[in-house]
């Protein structure tokens, strides 16, 4: 099965013909079933309500440069319908073997062509618009990001508020890029399109809809 | 959640033959990738592809896809239909999930961490902690008066929600109040018309600002659409006619509650009828801490012929 599942996706990707090394890839989650159902609500849960962050109690021995939270989160959401974009750090062929073997997810080399997309360098990664953004009649078909940050509670600190936060929240996210906040302005302005995005950081991690309103 | 005695635990024998509640990984992943983006774009209805369950559509296969696909081992689970713990539809989705899902299940509203409904919103506060899930027969609040679903897509991507108005207004100019009575139509977020499915418009005040998160899932429609916790919901109205929800004179005639949803029941074929809490569990608490209502004896005696003696013999403790 596992074979099985390796062939298919190395196709998928087209990266190589011979299939994936097994003995370099890092595991996946421990309990596919359970595991997946609670990080699932963890991020359902943060997802309703921006700001809260939540520390996954999963271990998970991740490949480098993966966060623990980025990792679960990836494993939790993504098949062989999300394709994934990855940035020019996490695009690496251990990387790329492990989200194929674990997910069977098509690799894709445009942002605007994901589902879902990991940043592990936010310093350099392109601008949200550069995303899908979603269709005015199908706001849904809009990309994910999940993006590495430095830390959730040393950074430079931002009020949230908006549906699932009863007045305002704190955020206080480290090494996003000068813009960040200015585009998520017009990510927010532009709603119902706009990206949906998860910040980690090691095991933290915190849901950001496109509704959420941000006052730096 | 904190245990008691009235939760009820798991089957002892779950279903070995199925995966973990029912729909395979796949399905669930699919439904959950849906919720979330539900979730981002409150009021929203996402498409997602809905399977097949094993009961007809009409009976909550809408419902109970999102909540196989939130459910886990440590959940409890309460099911209501029309605000009813003991009616058919709740006890078998009920036992669908002890048997497929090993969960526990709850006919009391603090205890569970999930509740489906049909049809009601309980009357007792919902906390954080937990989610409500909603079984949706018609997801689309234009349907009726626009029978294209492509037309009714740009009219929501337009915010274009004129013709609602009209219809709401055309009740005015018939009736002189707007005479929609449940399905009654909201904003959420100021942004999109959502039905609230078919509860009475009596529940949409709860809606709004509700801590917990609101899910809802439509299995013939195959559309699932959420409201976050501490959204706006508003429900549409005009300056001059302000929404306004059922009043009754009555109360309750089991527990004397005075603003809960009401049921009537008939009693027997000389007009007899009495006006009973929809929610059963909110009213036999209401009965275990003392309160009565003012059920006349005609009535009680009725009542206690066709529900048994067992009522009776409550009553009877109750009086001694």
């Amino acid at each position: 099965m596992a074979e099985q599942a390796a062939t298919t996706a190395t196709t998928r990707t087209g990266t190589t013909s011979v299939g994936i090394d097994i003995a370099d890839l890092k595991p996946g989650l421990g309990d596919s079933v359970h595991d997946s159902q609670r990080i699932f609500r963890s991020l359902l849960e943060i997802m309703a309500r921006p700001g809260k962050v939540i520390d996954l109690e999963h271990d998970l021995d991740v490949p480098a440069p993966l966060d623990v939270a980025s990792a679960a989160a990836l494993l939790t959401l993504c098949d062989q319908d999300t394709p994934l974009w990855l940035d020019w750090i996490a695009d690496t062929p251990p990387l790329r073997a492990y989200f194929a073997f674990h997910c069977g997810v098509p690799l894709v080399e445009r942002s605007q062509d994901a589902a879902f997309a990991l940043v592990s360098d936010p310093s350099n990664m392109p601008r949200f618009a550069l995303f899908a953004q979603g269709l005015d009649q199908y706001p849904d078909r809009s990309a994910t990001l999940v993006i590495q940050t430095e830390s959730l509670n040393e950074g430079l600190q931002v009020m949230l508020s908006g549906p699932g936060i009863p007045e305002k929240v704190s955020l206080r996210a480290a090494g996003l890029p000068e813009w960040f906040w200015n585009d998520w302005r017009l990510n927010a302005a532009q709603f119902p399109l706009g990206v949906d995005l998860f910040l980690t950081a090691g095991r933290s991690i915190v849901g950001l809809p496109r509704t959420v309103v941000v006052e730096t | 959640m904190q245990k008691s005695e009235n939760q009820i635990p798991a089957a002892p024998e779950t279903d070995e033959g199925y995966n973990f509640a029912y729909l395979d990984e796949q399905t669930k992943r699919m439904i959950r990738r849906c919720i979330l983006k539900a979730v981002a774009v409150p009021g929203y209805q996402v498409p997602f592809g809905g399977r097949e369950m094993p009961l007809p559509y009409g009976w909550g296969t809408g419902g109970m896809q999102v909540t196989a696909s939130i459910i886990g081992l440590d959940d409890t689970l309460k099911v209501i239909d029309q605000g009813a713990d003991d009616t058919t539809n709740a006890v078998n989705i009920r036992r669908f999930f002890a048997r497929t899902a090993a969960v526990d299940t709850t006919e009391v509203t603090d205890e569970a961490s999930i509740v489906q409904t049909r049809h009601r919103v309980p009357e007792d506060p919902m906390t954080e902690d937990q989610i409500l899930v909603y079984q949706v027969p018609q997801p689309e609040p234009l349907r009726s008066l626009e029978p294209r679903e492509i037309e009714c897509r740009k009219m929501h991507a337009y915010k274009e929600y004129g013709l609602m108005q009209v219809s709401l207004y055309e009740d005015i100019a018939r009736f002189g109040e707007i005479a929609t009575s449940y399905s009654y139509p909201v904003m959420v977020n100021d942004r999109y018309l959502m039905s609230p499915t078919p509860i009475p418009k009596f529940d949409n005040p709860k809606m709004d600002g509700f801590p917990a998160l609101q899910l809802f899932g439509a299995g013939r429609e195959k559309r699932i659409y959420a409201i976050p916790p501490y959204t706006k919901v508003k429900s549409l109205d005009f300056d001059d006619h302000p929404f306004q929800i059922q009043q009754w004179e009555q109360n309750c005639a089991l527990c004397g509650a005075e603003e809960t949803f009401l049921d009537e029941v008939i009693l027997d074929d000389r007009g007899g009828k009495m006006y009973v809490c929809s929610d059963s569990h909110f009213c036999a608490r209401r009965r275990e801490e003392g309160h009565s209502g003012s059920l006349p004896d005609s009535a009680a005696a009725a009542y206690a012929a066709a529900v048994g003696a067992q009522e009776q013999a409550v009553r009877g403790e109750r009086e001694q």
